[in-house]
Protein backbone atom coordinates (compact mmCIF):
# COMPACT_ATOMS: atom_id res chain seq x y z
CA UNK A 1 0.00 0.00 0.00
CA UNK A 2 1.21 3.35 -0.85
CA UNK A 3 0.18 5.45 2.07
CA UNK A 4 1.79 2.71 4.55
CA UNK A 5 4.48 5.24 5.80
CA UNK A 6 6.74 2.34 7.26
CA UNK A 7 6.40 0.95 3.69
CA UNK A 8 9.21 2.79 2.23
CA UNK A 9 11.96 0.78 4.82
CA UNK A 10 11.24 -2.08 3.32
CA UNK A 11 13.93 -4.26 1.95
CA UNK A 12 13.57 -6.35 -0.41
CA UNK A 13 16.05 -8.84 -2.50
CA UNK A 14 17.47 -7.86 -6.01
CA UNK A 15 19.74 -10.48 -6.40
CA UNK A 16 19.30 -13.13 -3.57
CA UNK A 17 22.80 -14.70 -2.95
CA UNK A 18 23.31 -17.18 0.30
CA UNK A 19 26.36 -17.91 1.81
CA UNK A 20 25.72 -20.97 3.69
CA UNK A 21 22.65 -20.25 6.02
CA UNK A 22 23.61 -16.70 5.62
CA UNK A 23 21.37 -14.60 3.41
CA UNK A 24 23.59 -12.00 1.53
CA UNK A 25 21.28 -10.91 -1.02
CA UNK A 26 21.88 -8.05 -3.23
CA UNK A 27 18.91 -5.76 -1.72
CA UNK A 28 17.79 -2.46 -2.18
CA UNK A 29 19.66 -0.99 0.43
CA UNK A 30 22.84 -2.56 -1.00
CA UNK A 31 21.92 -0.68 -4.45
CA UNK A 32 21.73 2.57 -2.99
CA UNK A 33 25.03 1.96 -0.78
CA UNK A 34 26.52 1.28 -3.98
CA UNK A 35 25.26 3.88 -5.62
CA UNK A 36 26.35 6.35 -2.57
CA UNK A 37 29.91 5.25 -3.31
CA UNK A 38 29.23 5.64 -7.06
CA UNK A 39 28.12 9.24 -6.74
CA UNK A 40 30.78 10.38 -3.92
CA UNK A 41 33.72 9.02 -6.18
CA UNK A 42 32.09 10.35 -9.22
CA UNK A 43 31.69 13.30 -8.13
CA UNK A 44 35.61 13.61 -6.20
CA UNK A 45 36.51 12.46 -9.58
CA UNK A 46 34.80 14.37 -11.89
CA UNK A 47 35.68 17.44 -9.84
CA UNK A 48 39.21 17.10 -9.64
CA UNK A 49 40.13 15.71 -13.06
CA UNK A 50 41.07 19.21 -14.54
CA UNK A 51 43.09 20.10 -11.61
CA UNK A 52 42.67 23.83 -12.39
CA UNK A 53 44.23 26.02 -10.39
CA UNK A 54 41.26 28.36 -10.94
CA UNK A 55 38.75 25.73 -10.26
CA UNK A 56 35.61 24.87 -11.85
CA UNK A 57 31.90 25.26 -10.06
CA UNK A 58 32.30 21.31 -9.34
CA UNK A 59 36.02 21.40 -8.52
CA UNK A 60 35.67 24.26 -5.61
CA UNK A 61 32.21 22.28 -4.17
CA UNK A 62 34.74 19.22 -3.45
CA UNK A 63 37.43 21.32 -2.65
CA UNK A 64 34.77 22.90 -0.01
CA UNK A 65 33.77 19.67 1.28
CA UNK A 66 37.57 18.68 1.40
CA UNK A 67 38.39 21.99 3.48
CA UNK A 68 34.71 21.35 5.47
CA UNK A 69 36.31 18.05 6.74
CA UNK A 70 39.58 18.98 7.21
CA UNK A 71 38.92 22.35 9.37
CA UNK A 72 36.30 20.09 11.29
CA UNK A 73 39.10 17.57 12.47
CA UNK A 74 42.09 20.13 12.61
CA UNK A 75 39.40 21.69 15.34
CA UNK A 76 38.73 18.92 17.08
CA UNK A 77 42.05 16.77 16.97
CA UNK A 78 44.97 18.77 15.76
CA UNK A 79 47.09 18.16 13.31
CA UNK A 80 47.94 15.00 14.60
CA UNK A 81 44.28 13.77 14.22
CA UNK A 82 44.48 14.72 10.06
CA UNK A 83 45.98 10.89 9.83
CA UNK A 84 42.35 10.14 10.18
CA UNK A 85 41.05 12.36 7.43
CA UNK A 86 40.38 10.17 4.80
CA UNK A 87 38.04 7.95 7.02
CA UNK A 88 36.11 11.42 8.66
CA UNK A 89 35.88 12.35 5.33
CA UNK A 90 34.54 8.69 4.32
CA UNK A 91 31.73 8.77 6.59
CA UNK A 92 31.15 12.34 6.15
CA UNK A 93 30.50 11.97 2.25
CA UNK A 94 28.89 8.69 2.67
CA UNK A 95 26.39 9.55 5.33
CA UNK A 96 25.35 12.94 3.09
CA UNK A 97 25.22 11.45 -0.06
CA UNK A 98 23.08 8.42 1.47
CA UNK A 99 20.79 10.93 3.20
CA UNK A 100 20.52 13.05 0.02
CA UNK A 101 19.87 10.08 -2.17
CA UNK A 102 17.02 9.20 0.51
CA UNK A 103 15.27 12.21 -0.17
CA UNK A 104 14.58 11.13 -3.80
CA UNK A 105 11.02 9.71 -4.03
CA UNK A 106 10.82 5.71 -4.15
CA UNK A 107 14.45 5.88 -3.21
CA UNK A 108 15.71 4.08 -0.05
CA UNK A 109 17.22 5.56 2.79
CA UNK A 110 20.18 3.68 3.85
CA UNK A 111 20.87 5.80 7.15
CA UNK A 112 17.03 4.56 8.47
CA UNK A 113 18.44 1.01 9.24
CA UNK A 114 20.26 0.89 13.13
CA UNK A 115 22.26 -1.77 11.70
CA UNK A 116 23.84 -0.11 8.84
CA UNK A 117 24.58 3.47 11.22
CA UNK A 118 25.44 1.13 13.98
CA UNK A 119 28.03 -0.74 11.89
CA UNK A 120 28.90 2.74 10.87
CA UNK A 121 29.65 4.18 14.85
CA UNK A 122 30.92 0.65 16.44
CA UNK A 123 33.64 1.36 13.22
CA UNK A 124 34.48 4.82 15.03
CA UNK A 125 34.41 3.41 18.32
CA UNK A 126 36.77 0.92 17.00
CA UNK A 127 39.20 3.17 15.35
CA UNK A 128 39.69 5.35 18.62
CA UNK A 129 39.73 1.87 21.36
CA UNK A 130 42.12 0.37 19.19
CA UNK A 131 44.65 3.28 18.04
CA UNK A 132 44.10 4.66 21.60
CA UNK A 133 45.91 1.40 22.73
CA UNK A 134 47.73 1.11 20.16
CA UNK A 135 49.44 4.66 20.45
CA UNK A 136 49.44 5.22 24.04
CA UNK A 137 49.44 1.52 25.92
CA UNK A 138 47.73 1.11 29.13
CA UNK A 139 48.03 4.98 29.14
CA UNK A 140 44.61 5.25 27.02
CA UNK A 141 42.65 3.96 30.20
CA UNK A 142 43.79 7.40 31.68
CA UNK A 143 40.70 9.06 29.53
CA UNK A 144 38.28 7.74 32.18
CA UNK A 145 40.17 9.29 35.04
CA UNK A 146 40.51 13.22 34.69
CA UNK A 147 42.71 14.79 36.30
CA UNK A 148 42.35 17.61 38.44
CA UNK A 149 39.32 15.07 40.18
CA UNK A 150 39.33 14.59 44.15
CA UNK A 151 40.49 11.33 45.62
CA UNK A 152 37.67 10.04 47.32
CA UNK A 153 35.54 11.08 43.34
CA UNK A 154 37.48 9.04 41.36
CA UNK A 155 35.72 5.85 41.67
CA UNK A 156 32.69 7.75 40.65
CA UNK A 157 33.54 9.91 37.68
CA UNK A 158 35.59 6.70 36.16
CA UNK A 159 32.36 4.62 36.73
CA UNK A 160 30.41 7.57 35.10
CA UNK A 161 32.94 8.18 32.06
CA UNK A 162 33.19 4.54 31.64
CA UNK A 163 29.14 4.09 31.42
CA UNK A 164 29.76 7.80 29.23
CA UNK A 165 32.31 5.94 27.00
CA UNK A 166 30.15 3.01 26.29
CA UNK A 167 27.31 5.02 25.42
CA UNK A 168 29.11 6.41 23.00
CA UNK A 169 28.40 4.24 19.78
CA UNK A 170 24.60 3.69 20.73
CA UNK A 171 23.74 7.23 20.35
CA UNK A 172 25.77 8.36 17.86
CA UNK A 173 24.31 5.49 16.07
CA UNK A 174 20.76 5.60 17.31
CA UNK A 175 20.94 9.71 16.76
CA UNK A 176 21.66 9.19 13.05
CA UNK A 177 19.08 6.27 12.35
CA UNK A 178 16.69 8.29 14.61
CA UNK A 179 16.60 11.33 13.07
CA UNK A 180 16.07 9.57 9.48
CA UNK A 181 13.54 7.03 10.23
CA UNK A 182 11.45 9.87 11.93
CA UNK A 183 11.84 12.18 9.33
CA UNK A 184 10.82 10.48 6.49
CA UNK A 185 8.10 8.98 8.06
CA UNK A 186 6.30 12.50 9.19
CA UNK A 187 6.90 13.18 5.85
CA UNK A 188 5.21 9.97 4.30
CA UNK A 189 2.36 11.10 6.48
CA UNK A 190 1.41 14.23 5.60
CA UNK A 191 2.21 13.39 2.08
CA UNK A 192 -0.51 10.38 2.98
CA UNK A 193 -3.06 13.15 4.61
CA UNK A 194 -2.71 14.80 0.92
CA UNK A 195 -3.88 11.87 -0.81
CA UNK A 196 -6.59 10.76 1.50
CA UNK A 197 -7.79 14.07 1.97
CA UNK A 198 -8.17 15.20 -1.27
CA UNK A 199 -9.88 11.77 -2.38
CA UNK A 200 -12.77 13.41 0.11
CA UNK A 201 -13.90 15.93 -3.13
CA UNK A 202 -13.77 19.30 -3.34
CA UNK A 203 -13.79 20.24 0.75
CA UNK A 204 -11.00 17.83 1.52
CA UNK A 205 -8.87 19.36 -1.41
CA UNK A 206 -9.17 22.81 0.28
CA UNK A 207 -8.51 20.79 3.46
CA UNK A 208 -5.31 19.37 2.28
CA UNK A 209 -4.02 22.63 1.36
CA UNK A 210 -2.69 22.70 5.28
CA UNK A 211 -0.48 18.81 4.96
CA UNK A 212 0.79 19.97 1.42
CA UNK A 213 2.51 23.12 2.74
CA UNK A 214 3.64 20.62 6.37
CA UNK A 215 4.78 18.31 3.21
CA UNK A 216 6.62 21.26 1.42
CA UNK A 217 8.18 22.75 4.52
CA UNK A 218 9.09 19.24 5.96
CA UNK A 219 11.06 18.43 3.14
CA UNK A 220 13.11 21.66 3.23
CA UNK A 221 13.55 20.40 6.68
CA UNK A 222 14.71 16.68 5.96
CA UNK A 223 17.63 18.22 3.34
CA UNK A 224 18.97 20.12 6.36
CA UNK A 225 18.62 17.26 8.47
CA UNK A 226 20.19 15.19 5.70
CA UNK A 227 23.23 17.65 5.58
CA UNK A 228 23.16 18.12 9.66
CA UNK A 229 22.91 14.64 10.95
CA UNK A 230 26.39 13.86 8.36
CA UNK A 231 27.96 16.57 9.96
CA UNK A 232 27.03 15.42 13.17
CA UNK A 233 27.97 11.88 12.42
CA UNK A 234 30.95 13.31 11.47
CA UNK A 235 31.88 16.32 13.89
CA UNK A 236 31.18 13.63 16.64
CA UNK A 237 33.54 11.29 15.28
CA UNK A 238 36.56 13.61 15.28
CA UNK A 239 35.85 14.33 18.73
CA UNK A 240 36.30 10.69 19.78
CA UNK A 241 38.71 10.39 17.63
CA UNK A 242 40.69 13.59 19.82
CA UNK A 243 40.18 11.02 22.81
CA UNK A 244 42.35 8.35 21.17
CA UNK A 245 45.21 10.59 20.30
CA UNK A 246 45.02 13.24 23.72
CA UNK A 247 43.10 10.41 26.32
CA UNK A 248 43.79 13.11 29.04
CA UNK A 249 41.49 15.22 29.36
CA UNK B 1 5.37 -10.33 -2.32
CA UNK B 2 1.92 -8.61 -2.71
CA UNK B 3 0.14 -10.71 -0.33
CA UNK B 4 2.62 -10.10 2.33
CA UNK B 5 2.72 -6.07 2.08
CA UNK B 6 -1.01 -6.46 2.26
CA UNK B 7 -1.14 -8.18 5.22
CA UNK B 8 1.50 -5.81 7.02
CA UNK B 9 -0.78 -2.85 6.05
CA UNK B 10 -3.92 -4.24 7.60
CA UNK B 11 -2.27 -5.30 10.98
CA UNK B 12 -1.37 -1.79 13.05
CA UNK B 13 2.00 -0.63 13.06
CA UNK B 14 2.34 -1.10 16.68
CA UNK B 15 2.22 -4.34 16.30
CA UNK B 16 5.11 -4.94 13.80
CA UNK B 17 7.17 -2.64 16.80
CA UNK B 18 9.12 -6.45 16.89
CA UNK B 19 9.01 -8.74 14.14
CA UNK B 20 7.67 -6.83 11.09
CA UNK B 21 9.22 -3.05 11.62
CA UNK B 22 11.91 -3.44 8.76
CA UNK B 23 14.44 -1.12 10.50
CA UNK B 24 14.29 -4.08 13.19
CA UNK B 25 13.81 -6.89 11.13
CA UNK B 26 17.30 -9.04 11.16
CA UNK B 27 16.51 -10.97 8.32
CA UNK B 28 18.67 -8.75 5.94
CA UNK B 29 21.46 -7.83 8.71
CA UNK B 30 23.57 -9.64 7.21
CA UNK B 31 23.37 -8.78 3.65
CA UNK B 32 23.51 -5.35 5.07
CA UNK B 33 26.49 -5.40 6.98
CA UNK B 34 28.49 -7.15 4.19
CA UNK B 35 27.21 -4.86 1.97
CA UNK B 36 28.14 -1.63 3.80
CA UNK B 37 31.65 -3.46 3.97
CA UNK B 38 31.76 -3.98 0.66
CA UNK B 39 30.24 -0.44 -0.54
CA UNK B 40 32.18 1.98 2.46
CA UNK B 41 35.51 0.15 2.22
CA UNK B 42 35.58 0.16 -1.32
CA UNK B 43 34.72 4.00 -0.68
CA UNK B 44 37.46 4.79 1.51
CA UNK B 45 40.17 3.03 -0.60
CA UNK B 46 38.80 5.17 -3.67
CA UNK B 47 38.89 8.33 -1.40
CA UNK B 48 42.22 7.35 0.50
CA UNK B 49 43.97 6.51 -2.69
CA UNK B 50 42.51 8.90 -5.43
CA UNK B 51 40.70 11.31 -4.76
CA UNK B 52 41.76 13.02 -1.61
CA UNK B 53 45.76 12.97 -2.83
CA UNK B 54 44.16 14.87 -5.92
CA UNK B 55 42.49 17.04 -4.07
CA UNK B 56 45.11 18.05 -1.56
CA UNK B 57 47.68 18.08 -4.48
CA UNK B 58 45.17 20.65 -5.90
CA UNK B 59 44.71 22.37 -2.92
CA UNK B 60 48.87 22.26 -1.90
CA UNK B 61 49.64 23.60 -5.54
CA UNK B 62 47.49 26.55 -5.12
CA UNK B 63 48.83 27.33 -1.73
CA UNK B 64 52.26 27.14 -3.16
CA UNK B 65 51.26 29.07 -6.21
CA UNK B 66 50.16 32.15 -4.03
CA UNK B 67 52.73 32.12 -1.86
CA UNK B 68 55.58 31.77 -4.34
CA UNK B 69 53.32 34.90 -6.20
CA UNK B 70 53.07 36.79 -2.97
CA UNK B 71 57.24 36.56 -2.77
CA UNK B 72 57.88 37.41 -6.15
CA UNK B 73 55.26 40.46 -5.26
CA UNK B 74 57.69 41.13 -2.28
CA UNK B 75 60.30 41.07 -4.32
CA UNK B 76 59.56 43.49 -7.04
CA UNK B 77 58.11 46.13 -4.43
CA UNK B 78 61.53 45.71 -2.85
CA UNK B 79 62.91 46.70 -6.40
CA UNK B 80 60.45 49.56 -6.70
CA UNK B 81 61.26 50.86 -3.43
CA UNK B 82 65.08 50.86 -4.28
CA UNK B 83 64.43 52.16 -7.35
CA UNK B 84 62.32 54.98 -5.84
CA UNK B 85 64.83 55.86 -3.46
CA UNK B 86 67.87 56.19 -5.88
CA UNK B 87 65.54 58.03 -7.93
CA UNK B 88 65.21 60.25 -4.85
CA UNK B 89 68.79 60.54 -4.16
CA UNK B 90 69.86 61.58 -7.56
CA UNK B 91 67.00 63.79 -7.76
CA UNK B 92 68.45 65.49 -4.56
CA UNK B 93 71.96 65.73 -5.57
CA UNK B 94 71.15 67.82 -8.84
CA UNK B 95 68.96 69.78 -7.33
CA UNK B 96 72.01 70.64 -4.46
CA UNK B 97 74.18 70.78 -7.08
CA UNK B 98 72.05 72.98 -9.79
CA UNK B 99 72.00 75.46 -6.07
CA UNK B 100 75.56 75.11 -5.80
CA UNK B 101 76.19 76.91 -9.11
CA UNK B 102 73.99 78.91 -9.69
CA UNK B 103 74.79 80.49 -5.83
CA UNK B 104 78.61 80.56 -7.31
CA UNK B 105 77.28 82.20 -10.50
CA UNK B 106 75.25 84.66 -8.11
CA UNK B 107 77.99 85.68 -6.12
CA UNK B 108 80.52 86.21 -8.97
CA UNK B 109 78.16 88.03 -10.89
CA UNK B 110 77.34 90.14 -7.39
CA UNK B 111 81.31 90.71 -7.27
CA UNK B 112 81.45 91.82 -10.78
CA UNK B 113 78.45 93.84 -10.69
CA UNK B 114 79.91 95.39 -7.47
CA UNK B 115 83.55 95.78 -9.13
CA UNK B 116 81.86 97.35 -11.88
CA UNK B 117 79.36 99.73 -10.17
CA UNK B 118 82.13 100.73 -7.55
CA UNK B 119 84.51 101.70 -10.75
CA UNK B 120 81.71 103.89 -12.61
CA UNK B 121 80.73 105.50 -8.77
CA UNK B 122 84.36 106.42 -7.95
CA UNK B 123 84.59 107.76 -12.14
CA UNK B 124 81.35 109.90 -11.63
CA UNK B 125 82.58 111.50 -8.36
CA UNK B 126 85.27 112.40 -10.12
CA UNK B 127 83.98 114.02 -12.88
CA UNK B 128 81.29 115.83 -10.47
CA UNK B 129 84.03 117.33 -8.15
CA UNK B 130 86.16 118.13 -11.48
CA UNK B 131 82.84 119.91 -12.56
CA UNK B 132 81.91 121.41 -9.24
CA UNK B 133 85.56 122.71 -8.98
CA UNK B 134 84.78 124.48 -12.37
CA UNK B 135 81.93 125.96 -11.62
CA UNK B 136 83.01 127.14 -8.83
CA UNK B 137 85.43 128.32 -10.78
CA UNK B 138 83.55 130.17 -13.61
CA UNK B 139 80.96 131.44 -10.98
CA UNK B 140 84.10 133.21 -8.76
CA UNK B 141 85.44 134.64 -12.01
CA UNK B 142 81.97 135.84 -13.45
CA UNK B 143 81.09 137.33 -10.40
CA UNK B 144 84.44 139.19 -10.00
CA UNK B 145 83.71 140.46 -13.74
CA UNK B 146 80.30 141.14 -12.44
CA UNK B 147 81.71 144.08 -9.25
CA UNK B 148 84.05 145.78 -12.31
CA UNK B 149 80.96 145.89 -14.66
CA UNK B 150 78.61 147.44 -12.42
CA UNK B 151 80.94 149.76 -11.01
CA UNK B 152 81.75 150.65 -14.28
CA UNK B 153 78.24 150.79 -15.00
CA UNK B 154 77.43 152.84 -12.01
CA UNK B 155 80.23 155.22 -12.58
CA UNK B 156 79.61 155.91 -16.41
CA UNK B 157 75.56 156.14 -15.18
CA UNK B 158 77.15 158.27 -12.41
CA UNK B 159 78.90 160.30 -14.74
CA UNK B 160 75.53 160.96 -17.37
CA UNK B 161 73.36 161.77 -14.62
CA UNK B 162 75.84 164.18 -13.30
CA UNK B 163 77.99 164.98 -16.20
CA UNK B 164 80.79 165.91 -13.70
CA UNK B 165 82.95 163.34 -13.12
CA UNK B 166 81.74 161.26 -10.58
CA UNK B 167 83.78 160.79 -7.01
CA UNK B 168 85.42 157.50 -7.83
CA UNK B 169 85.15 156.66 -4.21
CA UNK B 170 81.87 157.60 -3.42
CA UNK B 171 80.97 155.33 -6.40
CA UNK B 172 82.91 152.58 -5.22
CA UNK B 173 81.37 152.86 -2.02
CA UNK B 174 77.77 153.37 -3.10
CA UNK B 175 77.94 150.05 -5.06
CA UNK B 176 79.53 147.95 -2.66
CA UNK B 177 76.93 148.62 -0.35
CA UNK B 178 73.96 148.24 -2.82
CA UNK B 179 75.79 144.71 -3.65
CA UNK B 180 75.58 143.77 0.12
CA UNK B 181 72.30 145.01 -0.26
CA UNK B 182 71.08 142.45 -2.67
CA UNK B 183 73.47 140.05 -1.44
CA UNK B 184 71.79 139.91 2.14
Amino acid sequence: MATDPIHQFQISRIVPIEVGSLDVSFTNSSLFMVATVAAVTLFLVLATRGRGLVPTRLQSMAEISYEFVANMLRDAAGTEGMRFFPLVFSLFMFVLFANLFGMFPYFFTVMSHLIVTFALAMLVIGTVVIYGFMRHGLKFLGLFVPHGVPGYLIPLVTVIEIISFLSRPISLSIRLFANMLAGHITLKVFAGFVVSLSALGAVGIGGAILPLAMTIALTALEFLVAFLQAYVFAVLTCMYLNDAIHPGH
Amino acid sequence: MSTETHTETQVPAEHGGGGNFPPFDPTFYGSQLLWLAITFGALYYILSKVALPRLAGILEERRDRIASDLDEAERLKRETDQAIEDYETALADARAKAQKIAAETRDSLNADLADKRHAAEAALADKVAAAEQKIAGIRATAMGEIEGIARDAAAAIVEQVASAGADAGAVEKAVASAWAARRS
